[in-house]
């Protein structure tokens, strides 16, 4: 994945051009607690409820022009929400005793609320979902296949193979309902993790009431661009024609969510600069030092200016198709970056700087190690896989792709 | 609502959730320890736990109980208010077995100035050397015994103790200016400085002495009005006669 | 405050009942230092009898670090200078600019001298350990429930129990806990609870030889902390952020934080 590569090193370099504490420190904290991993954590759930957004848009909104997306948006959904909670469980001192969570769940803390709305989310959310949206397909591949996969789709249709008008219906009636109850949770499940850092009073840079919100509209833009590349990606391998109208509206969507994601984001900014706390002084010297490259550079000129110029020129100025596929997909590309930055900021910025407010300290990223670089590439690469594997097992392209494509454009022209 | 029309879907998807949450409870009867939520959200066992960890720093009763010798000199001595464990460091092991383990004693130059090494971040008054230039290569306990360490002898200088003023002086105007000039110092402060302290001034005139304007004293020093100057002030409500800083 | 004479031969019953069976606290360990009086005499301990809390004379600090030091000996706490339940600050406020701190190996080795050339206005130490806050975040933030506040109001870290997802650490607002390099648990100061229960002194107190540092309860009328609070100008750390700490400072300055 060349955007996790563009986005890890520059990173690297980020760490190599910072050397040595500044100021004073407490003791304890000169080593950074919550590492790289902890940075890909919300970066990944960012991806899920962005891409589960974008699919309920066209099934509840009613937004034809992303049909074809629909199904590969769940199955991405499904296959980094797979991923997403095994950097958390990698990073703890004591992993063996993750199941306390569920057992003994502290009902006061953010962190303890984790297992349950992944659990929700997970299970009640994107598994449904997609159960009911294939049920169909899978008890027709059960009677069309043979050998192992017949009882494989078998089991998947876990018994309820009635293609019946009536159950058909039902399928679609639950489905809807499903995704109803799904936007909230996905709203939840990204708006958590924010809450997790937006509600550490000890910790200045965290600590902000905008920091859910940012999140998750930050979860949305990261959400859209990833389907703009999947899409573009996978119709390219499997050398279809790929539909203009949903690349033009998913260009148009990502342009308007990084418009709303980076007002709230300057929003926050201006407040503290004009509240200008006891922190204020610190926080700046941290952005100057320590956070330029990834805060500056990365996310905001090239992970938000550039690509929110970019795209409002592709999608509304008159460009060749060819060029303007072009400019989305770069775009697409330095909005992850931007992401990630993103992530990298909130996460690391909020441990570089001592909670004394006297000092700045470095994050040293291992390289190898379960907490290291390479275990990080891995789970970044892990979902793409899996994804991968999830298209084989439950195809998202409709067996008569074309005229599908040739539908959603005319519906768009028409309107 | 007849069974018949319940949807198909509906069924297997129920026995599978049924079974989630009826692992899940199962999981918690099963797992969560016996005496977590025993006095709140916390297993109760932790408490003993930490609470049975072994000591190592024995108390200075238990030195006291059997080192009855020591006990009196130290008793009447500036070190009284110290734990024997300071030095000797943690003793526990010594007092449960004290013919097996014999807790060791900073014999050389290292330890003492970890107290009374000059820094100026101590306290004032707070007894402080430089260890440099105190008796070089002569291990503390040749002079001064650790469990009474009255000084061998009275020091003469102020500086003995009062390292901080005599090094903020010694930067000032008031460089040659000795402290009996200001200070009236009782015999006794020598030997038992805590109970008995020196004067201080208590109106103008002292500073007068030097720098008022009919003060007979040397041309160079500046002069001032003592009466009329600075109001309702004395003088060291705004100077600090230790570093005054006025410029000549 | 007036101190009983024991009545048992101390050592003896120390050795034998007190260290081994917990809970049970004699007169004798209470006679600690001459200074507290924390339990009564021949009584099961009863942790709803105590509010532990401490109070530390800034005026009194030599920096001699006798107290972190002893803290790591008498709690096995790991050696690196990046690991510490109590260690000492020393905070350097020149005429102009910004107060300096530092707290090279929390204070163990002692201070070297002060560099900076600039003239000094004032300077002095700030021993630092965990505040033991009534309304403590790290307790708040556990997602499992393996920090606590126990009965007789110390923070406590169920090493048995904790999954080492650190947000604790993250949540204190005194960088008062750290992750054990080989437990992988949250750790940080206990007060010694395995001292106090006992009626012994925390090792730090019991070592400080200028009596910085003063423990006791809250609510008890003769302790030697509450004589404290009576007759000293008391702060607590970054009260702003209403954790409630109960470790009191005498003659904390806005500097220190």
């Amino acid at each position: 994945m060349p955007f996790t590569l563009i986005s890890l090193l520059h990173l690297l370099t980020i760490t190599a051009e910072s050397h040595g504490f500044s100021g004073y420190m407490y003791p304890n904290e000169y080593e950074l607690q919550w590492g790289l991993l902890i940075v890909v954590y919300p970066y990944l759930t960012g991806l899920v409820a962005g891409a589960f957004i974008l699919a309920s848009l066209e099934r509840v909104f009613k937004v034809s022009a992303l049909r074809p997306i629909y199904r590969l948006s769940l199955l991405s959904a499904l296959a980094f929400m797979i991923i997403a909670p095994l950097p958390l469980l990698a990073h703890l001192g004591h992993p063996e005793r993750c199941l306390e969570m569920f057992l003994t769940p502290h009902t006061k803390s953010a962190m303890a609320m984790f297992g349950f709305v992944y659990a929700w989310y997970l299970s009640v959310v994107l598994l449904l979902e997609i159960w009911f949206d294939y049920r169909e397909n899978i008890v027709r591949w059960s009677n069309e296949k043979r050998g192992i996969k017949k009882w494989f789709y078998k089991a998947l249709s876990l018994g309820a193979t009635s293609v019946s008008p009536e159950s058909i219906k039902f399928d679609h009636k639950m489905g809807k309902i499903i995704t109803i109850i799904g936007i909230p949770s996905a709203f939840l499940l990204h708006g958590y993790v924010g809450f997790i850092f937006g509600s550490i009073k000890a910790n200045p840079w965290w600590s902000s009431v905008l920091i859910p919100i940012v999140f998750l509209f930050s979860a949305i833009v990261s959400g859209i661009a990833l389907m703009l590349l999947i899409y573009m990606i996978t119709t390219m391998f499997r050398w279809k024609q790929i539909s203009m109208a949903c690349l033009n509206k998913l260009g148009e969507l990502l342009f308007y969510a990084i418009m709303i994601d980076f007002s709230l984001e300057l929003l926050d900014f201006i407040h503290r600069l004009y509240e200008s706390e006891e922190s204020i002084s610190i926080l700046s010297e941290m952005i100057s030092n320590r956070l330029f490259v990834s805060l500056i550079v990365a996310q905001i000129i090239m992970g938000t200016l550039v690509p929110m110029v970019s795209l409002g020129i592709a999608r509304f100025g008159r460009l060749p198709d060819e060029l303007r596929r072009i400019v989305y997909f770069i775009a697409a590309l330095l909005v992850q970056v931007g992401i990630f930055s993103t992530r990298w900021n909130v996460v690391i910025g909020g441990q570089l700087f001592s909670k004394s407010l006297r000092g700045l300290t470095v994050y040293k990223m291992e390289l190898f190690g379960l907490e290291g670089l390479f275990m990080t590439i891995l789970f970044l690469i892990a979902p793409i896989l899996i994804l991968f594997v999830l298209t084989k097992i439950l195809p998202p392209w409709p067996s008569d792709e074309k005229a599908v494509i040739r539908d959603t454009e005319k519906v768009v022209t028409a309107k | 609502m007849k069974l018949s029309r319940i949807p198909q879907q509906v069924i297997p998807l129920t026995i599978i959730f049924a079974l989630a949450i009826v692992a899940l409870v199962a999981a918690r009867q099963m797992l969560v320890p016996e005496s977590f939520g025993k006095y709140g959200h916390y297993r109760a066992d932790a408490v003993e736990e930490v609470a049975s960890h072994d000591i190592s720093y024995a108390g200075i009763q238990v030195c006291n109980d059997c080192h009855d010798d020591i006990v009196e000199v130290k008793q009447e001595s500036y070190h009284r208010g110290l734990s024997c464990e300071v030095c000797h460091g943690p003793a526990n092991n010594h007092a449960e077995a004290p013919d097996e383990y014999t807790p060791g004693a900073p014999r050389g130059r290292g330890y003492c100035p970890l107290c009374h090494g000059y820094n100026p971040s101590r306290p004032v008054g707070f007894p402080q050397i430089l260890p440099k230039m105190h008796n070089p290569g002569k291990a503390c306990m040749t002079c001064h015994n650790p469990h009474a360490p009255t000084l061998p002898h009275a020091p003469e200088e102020c500086s003995a103790c009062h390292r901080e003023i005599a090094s903020t002086k010694m930067v000032s105007h008031h460089t040659t200016v000795d402290c009996r000039t200001c200070h009236t110092v009782p015999k006794d402060h020598w030997s038992d400085p805590r109970a008995v302290h020196a004067e201080k001034p208590t109106d103008r005139s002292t500073c007068g002495q030097c720098h008022a304007t009919g003060a007979d004293s040397p041309k160079i020093i500046p002069r001032i009005d003592i009466e009329t100057h600075g109001g309702r002030y004395l003088c060291w409500d705004c100077h600090y006669p230790h570093h005054p800083e006025a410029t000549l | 405050m007036k101190q009983d004479k024991p009545c048992i031969p101390r050592r003896e019953f120390l050795q034998t009942s007190a260290k081994k069976i917990p809970g049970l606290v004699v007169a004798a360990a209470a006679l600690s230092t001459g200074k507290t009086l924390l339990a009564e005499e021949n009584s099961e301990y009863n942790p709803e009898d105590h509010n532990y809390a401490m109070g530390v004379d800034i005026h009194k600090c030599i920096g001699c670090g006798r107290c972190a030091d002893a803290c790591k000996k008498e709690n096995k706490v790991p050696l690196e200078p990046e690991f510490f339940r109590t260690w000492v600050e020393r905070y350097v406020i020149p005429v102009e600019g910004e107060a300096r701190v530092d707290s090279p190996n929390g204070g163990i080795d002692g201070f070297p001298e002060i560099k900076e050339k600039d003239e000094i206005l004032r300077s002095f130490f700030v021993p630092k350990l965990c505040n033991h806050c009534d309304n403590a975040p790290c307790v708040q933030v556990c997602p499992v429930g393996a920090t606590f506040k126990s009965r007789d109001g110390v923070v406590l870290v169920d090493e048995s129990y904790c999954v080492g997802c650190r947000y604790c650490i993250q949540a204190c607002p005194y960088g008062a806990r750290y992750l054990h390099p080989t437990k992988h648990v949250a750790d940080k100061c206990t007060f010694c609870y395995h001292r106090i229960t006992k009626g012994m002194l925390p090792a730090c107190v019991e070592v400080c030889p200028t009596h910085t540092r003063v423990f006791g309860e809250e609510g008890h009328r003769s302790s030697p902390l509450m004589r404290f609070l009576r007759f000293k100008d008391v702060n607590v750390l970054k009260a702003g952020l209403n954790t409630k700490p109960k470790v009191y400072y005498a003659g904390a300055n806005g500097e220190v934080r």
